[in-house]
């Protein structure tokens, strides 16, 4: 957009006097080109040992050793550029990427987009915690296994449950294991494949749903009731003997907190199955209530959002799976145990599922959740559960107060740690949507929204989680936002369905591709053949 | 509670004036009055029974540094151990991009606030798309035995057939992931998953006895290359072959950073490959650096539509030259689907794979030809030198590229006894595979990358040298 230095002044001021908390931002626009693009040949971004003499003369020519047939003909089109023009390419990407720790990313509900300490990432990357071979001798790790060890008990105590693997690879990866370990309960009471029916919720996780059907079984989505509850007769109507168990989220992504899940559980127990709780949602009942004195047989938590891990551009993560312990004997192997003063990997568990995760799992969570749950302590953990819902709660008061905005469901009743609004007026009296909303944010250096999972139960969705890590003046700003973006909706809706204005790059275009196999280009070589060449 | 108000740095409205701010906004005197919605019968009412907080980030440094301190790394001992997660040398460059706050902490941001993220996801899947010689490539997610058991399960819903016949030498730690997605025999929708043998000279896979296992219900032959033991399997023409004639299709396992020298796996007519990107520039983290890719030939849709990871295209924006990367098809994924959907997706390893994409552009075509010829030297060397011990053989293929199995049944002492002596020379030694394949004995799978010189590999053959006397 072209704009006098006048102009400028003028919407500056305007910014100010919307409230006095949004700020005059513009992304970084490096107009970067892609670094296969970038490529002069015969440069070296880093050199490689060479073959000693003594090795050479002892072995000879190193391809000779490549049998006929499996030796590469023609070198890979990589790019070859100099070791600076590599990072500094890098770096402007990096400077493109808003992420987490530059902007308020209040709007990523389910995700706890936390802050994640800087001393443990300095810990995790130390080589004593990086340069560590998962096969090496036990003796050789026994910091790392104390850490493993300690970590367990401590989510243990949080959940109230009596055993943990702290293998799998994320939060699904977790849930994943979960169907996995009923799957072998019942396999080991000969009730396969007679019982195979999964029951889980509509506002529980995706992966509640998906997984339960990679481990085999049929799954059974429950609606919700008109109070936005998990339908109880619903969920006695499809209890039966083939029943697996539940996989349900509570607190659900709506943020309401169902008051009667033990009720749920015990509709299950009674037809003999098992009760699973995805705790992706854990962070506003951190110390205040217990999976298991709710009834549950099992549960997970994300280390990644509850525990502070950085979510690297969508992992690597850690998941935490935690269990009774009439379950306990199916976990994956090794569990790390603890015997006399020593820790060790236990592989001897005849029972177990067998593996989830290679090795032993992504053990760099683990380091940094120990770190903040002894940075924390009983009382510390218990402030961030009441100011995650106290935030939440003060958001809301500011965002049901902005036109357009509304909150289904629970008339009466406060949320936990987050809330799924609607846009559904906004969208019905200015023809803005949620997802144009979306895009607009960033205008204001704020991290997008994350809307909702589908299928949209909600109309025009957003869901906002504002964690313990944003202060007051954070959750005004946002607020702010949303406002400013429902005012200009109200006067000027073009404003809003032509953002973002002052994002990296333009808004896209063909988006045909994203769904036409002529279209799409997965690499860069798929690209220049289906799209250059075309042109 | 502590007697003086709980105020923590990574808490801000722990400070008491914000917090009554907000409570006084709210009409409410505590936060209790919103827990109000959780029935005091499912109310947690006792304190945390875990240890008080180390409050200061000083003490809590020192107290987290004690701990690591009892761990050995191998920057401090000699390491050969290998077996899937692999000691390759880590371009500082690599760890200077992915400490960036920016990278570090985003998620699920979209591409106008994260187009960096983007951008980056896509080179990777480009230069790994060339490495590979394939042009689909996926978002990568946990690690090689997760991958394998999904791409077991794409072809068997690609070609409807329940059956995938795999290498007897296959990784047993990959075969027991991939099991446990392929499901037990008593569900339904089992996957079954046979084993080939193997020739007990090279390793390979026995060409005779996957013509007579295989049959018109298979689903994909599956073969490793390298070899979980290390061999560089030279039949994988004939494999193709075999398999296509039944009208299965043809999965390679493949250790991406040996494509330098190896031919890949799109010029030996395979349909899908997966395998590992942890050599790509991953520190080994106890295995938490591994993360598992699969790609697959895009001339027919259905690889892509049955693909269970998250892919990624190329677009452009509404100014001239300019590129955007989105999701495509991403209806098909348990996101739009649910259970519905191909298999699920999760968060995966997104920052993995941005290390991986600034490590393949600083190695460029020559840095991955010299890195093969290095590791296949030295290992070599290494082997050739062991072998010279009395009472080791060198076991299985003369052609190896960075791991290879060494035989102590001669020396008659165990792999565990003889890695427990090296422990004391600080050195790590072999994966035992003693449990894995008995038929093998008291052999031991050797590492040996551009991480060790001939002076740290002659001071591991002095060390075995001086244990097996």
């Amino acid at each position: 957009m072209s704009e006098t230095a006048q102009e400028k002044v003028a919407r500056l001021a305007r910014l100010r006097r919307d409230g006095g908390v949004l700020r005059d931002y513009h992304a970084p626009h490096w107009d970067e080109p892609l670094i296969m693009e970038m490529s002069t040949a015969g440069e070296r971004g880093i050199l490689v040992p060479p073959v000693e003499d003594g090795v050479h003369e002892a072995v000879g020519d190193p391809t000779g050793y490549i049998p006929a047939g499996a030796r590469r003909r023609e070198a890979p089109a990589l790019p070859e550029l100099a070791q600076h023009q590599v990072l500094r390419h890098y770096l402007r990407l990096s400077q493109e990427t808003l992420g987490m720790d530059l902007g308020s990313d209040i709007g990523e509900g389910t995700c706890t987009m936390k802050y994640s300490p800087k001393m443990h990432e300095q810990l995790v990357r130390h080589h004593k915690a990086a340069d560590l071979h998962p096969l090496q001798d036990e003796d050789t790790l026994q910091g790392l296994l104390e850490i493993v060890y300690e970590c367990g008990e401590y989510l243990k105590e949080i959940s109230g449950m009596d055993a943990v693997t702290l293998q799998p690879g994320g939060g699904s990866h977790a849930v994943y294991t979960n169907a996995c370990v009923m799957r072998a309960y019942f396999a080991a009471r000969g009730e396969l494949p007679q019982r195979d029916e999964m029951i889980t919720t509509i506002f529980s996780h995706p992966c509640d749903a998906a997984t339960p059907m990679v481990a085999g079984f049929k799954v059974v989505t429950v609606m919700p009731d008109h109070n936005g509850y998990p339908d109880l007769e619903a969920v006695k109507a499809a209890v039966s003997e083939r029943t697996v168990g539940c996989m349900i989220t509570n607190p659900e992504d709506t943020g309401i907190y169902n008051p009667r899940i033990d009720e749920y559980v015990k509709v299950i127990h009674d037809a003999g199955g098992l009760c699973f709780t995805d705790q992706a949602n854990a962070n506003g009942i951190l110390g205040v209530a217990r999976a298991r004195d709710a009834g549950f047989d099992a549960c997970h938590f994300n280390l990644h959002k509850t525990f502070s891990s950085p979510h690297g551009c969508e992992g690597p993560a850690t998941g935490a799976y935690l269990v009774c312990d009439e379950l306990a004997e199916y976990l994956p192997v090794p569990l790390v145990a603890k015997v006399g003063e020593k820790y060790h990997l236990d592989y001897d568990r005849p029972e177990s599922i067998g593996k989830v995760r290679g090795f032993l799992g992504n053990w760099m969570g683990v380091i940094r959740a120990y770190a903040w749950i002894r940075s924390l302590g009983p009382d510390g953990l218990r402030e961030v559960a009441e100011i995650s819902v106290l935030n939440n709660n003060y958001l809301d008061r500011l965002l049901t107060a902005i036109r357009g905005v509304s909150r289904p469901y629970a008339e009466g009743h406060r949320r936990l740690d987050q809330v799924r609004y609607s846009l559904a007026t906004l969208k019905e009296e200015t023809g803005v949507g949620t997802e144009e909303v979306r895009d607009r944010m960033v205008d204001f250096g704020v991290q997008s929204y994350w809307m909702s999972h589908h299928p949209w139960v909600v109309p025009e969705p957003f869901t906002p989680e504002p964690c313990e890590t944003y202060s007051k003046d954070d959750l005004d700003e946002w607020a702010a936002v949303i406002k400013k973006i429902s005012d200009e909706s109200y006067a000027e809706p073009a404003v809003v369905k032509q953002a973002p204005h002052d994002s990296s790059i333009a808004r896209m275009a063909r988006l045909e591709a994203l769904e036409e196999p002529k279209q799409w280009a997965f690499t860069w070589r798929a690209y220049q053949r289906k799209i250059k060449e075309e042109r | 509670m502590a007697s003086k108000p709980f105020i923590h740095p990574y808490i801000p409205n722990s400070a008491p004036a914000s917090k009554q701010a907000m409570l006084a906004e709210l009409g409410l005197t505590s936060v209790e009055e919103i827990y109000a919605e959780i029935p005091a019968r499912l109310r947690f009412r006792g304190r945390l029974n875990i240890p008080e907080p180390i409050l200061a980030e000083c003490d809590l440094e020192r107290h987290m540094m004690e701990l690591l301190n009892r761990n050995v790394s191998s920057q401090e001992y000699l390491n050969f151990c290998g077996a899937g997660c692999w000691q390759h040398y880590v371009p500082a460059v690599v760890d200077e991009v992915i400490n960036r706050a920016e990278f570090l902490s985003a998620y699920c941001g979209g591409q106008y606030s994260d187009m960096g993220k983007y951008q980056a996801r896509f080179e990777f899947n480009s230069q790994l798309g060339e490495l590979l010689d394939l042009d689909g490539v996926a978002n990568p997610i946990y690690d090689w035995g997760d991958v394998a058991g999904r791409s077991f399960r794409m072809a068997s819903r690609i070609t409807g057939r329940k059956r995938v016949l795999v290498p007897r030498t296959m990784s047993p730690m990959r075969l027991a992931e991939a099991r446990t997605l392929c499901q037990p025999q008593v569900m339904p929708t089992h996957i079954e998953i046979e084993p080939v043998d193997y020739d007990p000279l090279t390793g390979r896979m026995d060409l005779e006895d996957l013509a007579r296992r295989i049959s018109d219900v298979a689903a994909a032959v599956y073969y490793e290359s390298p070899g979980y033991l290390g061999f560089i399997e030279s039949g994988a023409t004939d494999i193709a072959k075999i398999a296509h004639e039944h009208g299965a299709l043809v999965i390679a396992g493949v250790d991406p950073v040996t494509l330098g020298v190896l031919t890949p796996p799109g010029a030996l007519d395979v349909d899908i490959a997966c395998g590992d990107i942890q050599p790509l520039g991953m520190h080994m983290h106890a295995g938490g650096g591994c993360s598992g890719f699969i790609a697959f030939r895009d001339d027919d849709p259905v690889f892509a539509g049955e693909c269970p990871l998250e892919l990624y295209t190329l677009l452009e924006t509404e100014v001239a030259g300019e590129y955007a990367v989105a999701e495509a098809i991403a209806e098909r994924t348990s996101y739009g689907l649910r259970d519905q959907g191909k298999d699920w997706v999760g968060t995966a390893s997104g920052l993995w794979t941005i290390a991986a994409a600034v490590y393949m552009a600083v190695m460029g075509p020559q840095g991955f030809r010299e890195l093969g010829e290095t590791c296949i030297a030295r290992a070599h060397y290494a082997a050739m030198r062991l072998g010279e011990l009395p009472g080791i053989e060198i076991g299985l293929s003369p052609a190896f590229f960075k791991e290879f199995v060494v035989d102590f049944n001669g020396t008659g002492k165990t792999v565990a006894a003889v890695n427990k002596a090296l422990l004391g020379k600080g050195v790590f030694g072999g994966k035992d595979l003693s449990g894995e394949f008995p038929e093998l004995g008291q052999s031991a799978l050797y590492c040996v990358t551009e991480c060790h010189g001939q002076a740290q590999i002659d001071r591991l053959v002095a060390s075995i040298k001086e244990v097996v006397a």
